[in-house]
């Protein structure tokens, strides 16, 4: 019957609408705790930063290479441990992997007298206004985003890295492969 | 399962009670009834009258009021569980949910935060049952006013004596009815603002049809109001942030997307004092000690020229200068800035002295910046201080005997200085912090003696946007029409026709039956027409 197709039409059409809305909310409240946060596989925002030497560091520079970027702290214990790490194998990987250590809103005395004490040659940008760190969702310090030469997100290692093989690992993953 | 064509000639929908052009009952049931029930004008709800596919099943669950008010029931009972203990969004921040509950409330807080009850308004079966109501209105609502509608528009004039006789108000007499009768009770209703059609020798007045569609209105209201609330999860809809900025800082606004930077040019709090204020406040001022006059923010808003990437050096243009004061926020676009709270005294700065530990001669004083440390201080002939080391919360030395802070906060600043003088040219270092001073490199000749400190107020500002307010308002005033449409008329009816030697009146109205009989009794005083009687005895 002509009538009854088209309400069964009509029903199944506010239906549709109605439940379109119903999992639209659903999803909006679910993922309103995650939503904006990186993952793995997202593609690293773009930032620029200076450094301790007043040099200027954009991210999308380094695009070709593989990026180890650590958010940290002069007062974050884990961090301390890391450092000695870091700086071997930046010498090591130089050319192929980039380290880039965003410190956290502390001042340019404390980042140097940090360098100086640990004898850090990488570059190390003050992110003074924590606008970096916000755009990263970064909680807690240190974090490490692994970016891949295509400027992707390969892994996000929240906490210090204390073993040299671990740091090692990570370079090798982000390492241009030619 | 077709339509039902009525003795009258008309065709209605399967499932209709009563006829919707002549009134003539349809159902068995109806027909043995001896009042029937007009709330629907015995129309179909099309719910009850297909069940067949999936889709109708769905459709007639929610088009039933016993579902919906189920629906009601849960959520109320739902909401106030949540009441019972505190929502995870107002527990401290520095504790985690987990151990908080089961901390300080025992087994039960354990047993209430494994529910999920400690985030109750945000948990998928909360937001589902609200979403179910949303759907419940919808359908319910769309299932009554089509069917009532149509049922409204087709009533004929002259309705079948056995409607009439199913009415609550109703009188029947011997009699004829001559047409001059009928214009002249006619002129009366219409006085009475009554809508009166003559055809065939019946005469039907009503008035007030529109307060039937009062709940629907209602509805319609509360759908606009579930979807201003559905909004608010939409990204840009809704901004709740907090900054923190201490006196003299200037900060990116959060929600702003990096465009709206606000600087704190000082943080005032006020308190009412004796004698000066109002007399009202004397008694509460000696009750509590001080009560607040105002918590006041001096801001400056900016905005940035170059917000391309973050990190890049702002390019700051003053938009607006505001005294922000709890409830008069600083507004701009769609946000507003509000006082929210404060942390008083906050370190700042401090000073030190280079003095000869025996003499007590002081040779010059430093001031340390706790956010923006020097690497030396020159004192001029010959005297120099060097900061070493900076550990702005101070926690003890490690095993090595190297300072450590636990956090990036001066809350316990400690320093260790090298001092240079003509006496000590290679330098002497002393471990200072407030009030105190170590030697840790061996006795020295000099120490940085504490001086003085500097603070600064630090304010909390919430930045809220909410697009969803207007829709919101929107919903909850076609809500009210709604109410009152419903509430402060009554759809009315009389009908009177004359068949086979006998009249017929019947009355009808959807509540208020006082009023109908006052106005009927004064319309047909004195004519030939009997007075229908209320048969149901209050």
């Amino acid at each position: 019957m002509e009538k009854k197709k088209k309400r069964l039409y009509m029903r199944t059409a506010i239906l549709a609408v109605l439940a379109g809305l119903v999992m639209y909310t659903l999803y909006t409240n679910l993922t309103k705790e995650s939503r904006g946060n990186l993952e793995a596989g997202d593609e690293a925002p773009d930032f620029v930063l200076k450094d301790v030497n007043g040099q200027t560091h954009q991210l999308s520079e380094y695009e070709g290479k593989g990026v180890f970027l650590n958010f940290w702290g002069t007062w974050c214990e884990p961090c301390k441990k890391e450092m000695p790490h870091m700086e071997k194998l930046a010498k090591e990987y130089e050319g192929q992997v980039e380290i880039l250590a965003v410190n956290v809103g502390e001042s340019d005395f404390q980042v140097k007298n940090f360098a100086n004490q640990y004898g850090l040659t990488f570059p190390l940008a003050l992110d003074t206004g924590k606008e970096v760190m916000d755009t990263y969702g970064v909680d807690p310090l240190p974090t490490t985003f692994m970016i891949k030469p295509d400027g992707t997100i390969d892994q996000i290692v929240i906490g210090g890295l204390v073993q040299e093989e671990q740091v090692r690992a990570l370079f090798e993953r982000v390492k241009p492969s030619s | 399962m077709g339509k039902v064509k009525c003795e009258c000639g008309h065709i209605n929908p399967n499932g209709t009670i009563l006829c919707e052009s002549c009134g003539r009952a349809l159902t068995e049931k109806a027909k043995q009834e001896k009042i029937v029930d007009m709330r629907y004008e015995g129309s179909a709800r099309r719910s009850q009258t297909y069940n067949k596919t999936i889709i109708d099943r769905v459709w007639n669950f929610f088009s039933s009021v016993k579902v919906g008010i189920w629906i009601i029931v849960l959520l109320l009972v739902a909401a106030s569980f949540g009441t019972i203990l505190p929502q995870e969004f107002y527990i401290p921040s520095n504790v985690p949910a987990e151990t908080y509950y089961e901390d300080v409330y025992g087994t039960f807080g354990k047993i209430y935060y494994t529910i999920g009850f400690h985030d109750l308004y945000n948990s998928v079966w909360f937001s589902a049952l609200v979403a179910a109501l949303g759907v419940s209105l919808v359908i319910a609502s769309l299932d009554r006013v089509v069917p009532l509608y149509r049922a409204l528009k087709n009533q004929r004039v002259d309705r079948h004596e056995s409607f009439m006789k199913k009415q609550r108000l109703f009188a029947e007499q011997e009699g004829t009815l001559p047409l001059s009768e009928l214009e002249k009770v006619k002129e009366a209703l219409a006085k009475k603002r009554y809508n009166v059609r003559i055809e065939n020798g019946a005469l039907l007045a009503e008035k007030n049809r529109f307060t039937r569609w009062g709940p629907y209105v209602n509805h319609i209201g509360l759908i606009i109001f579930l979807l201003g609330a559905l909004l608010r999860s939409v990204p840009g809809m809704y901004i709740d942030e907090l900054l923190w900025i201490r006196e003299g800082e200037t900060l990116q606004i959060p929600g702003t997307n990096g465009e709206y930077y606000v600087k704190n040019n000082g943080f005032t709090l006020e308190n009412y004092k004796e004698g000066e204020d109002p007399e009202v406040f004397d008694e509460a001022i000696n009750r509590v000690g001080t009560v607040a006059k105002n918590y006041q923010t001096d801001a400056v808003l900016y905005r940035d020229k170059n917000n391309e990437l973050p990190g890049a050096e702002p390019k700051l243009t003053e938009v607006q200068a505001d005294s922000i004061q709890v409830n008069q926020p600083m507004k701009f676009d769609q946000f507003a800035v509000y006082q929210t709270s404060f942390r008083q005294d906050e370190m700042k700065a401090m000073h030190f002295a280079l003095t000869h530990k025996e003499t007590g001669k002081e040779f010059g004083e430093i001031v340390v910046d706790l956010f923006n440390q020097q690497a030396s201080y020159e004192l001029g002939k010959g005297y120099k201080v060097e900061l070493l080391g900076y550990y702005p919360d101070f926690d003890g030395f490690t095993e090595a005997g190297e300072p450590t802070s636990k956090s990036p906060l001066p809350n316990n600043p400690a320093f260790l200085f090298n001092m240079i003088t003509p006496q000590t040219p290679d330098g002497e270092v002393s471990f200072a912090q407030i009030r105190n001073t170590m030697e840790p490199l061996g006795e020295t000749t000099f120490k940085m003696a504490f001086k003085s400190l500097d603070t600064r107020d630090v304010s909390a500002l919430t930045i809220r946007k909410d697009l969803t307010l207007p829709i919101l308002a929107a919903g909850g005033i076609i809500f009210m029409i709604g109410v009152i449409q419903g509430s402060y008329w009554n759809h009315r009816r009389l009908w009177i026709r004359e068949k086979n030697g006998r009249i017929y009146t019947a009355g009808h109205t959807n509540k208020n039956w006082h009023g109908l009989k006052r106005e009927i009794h004064e319309v047909l005083e004195g004519t030939a027409i009997p007075e229908p009687e209320d048969r149901q005895k209050e």
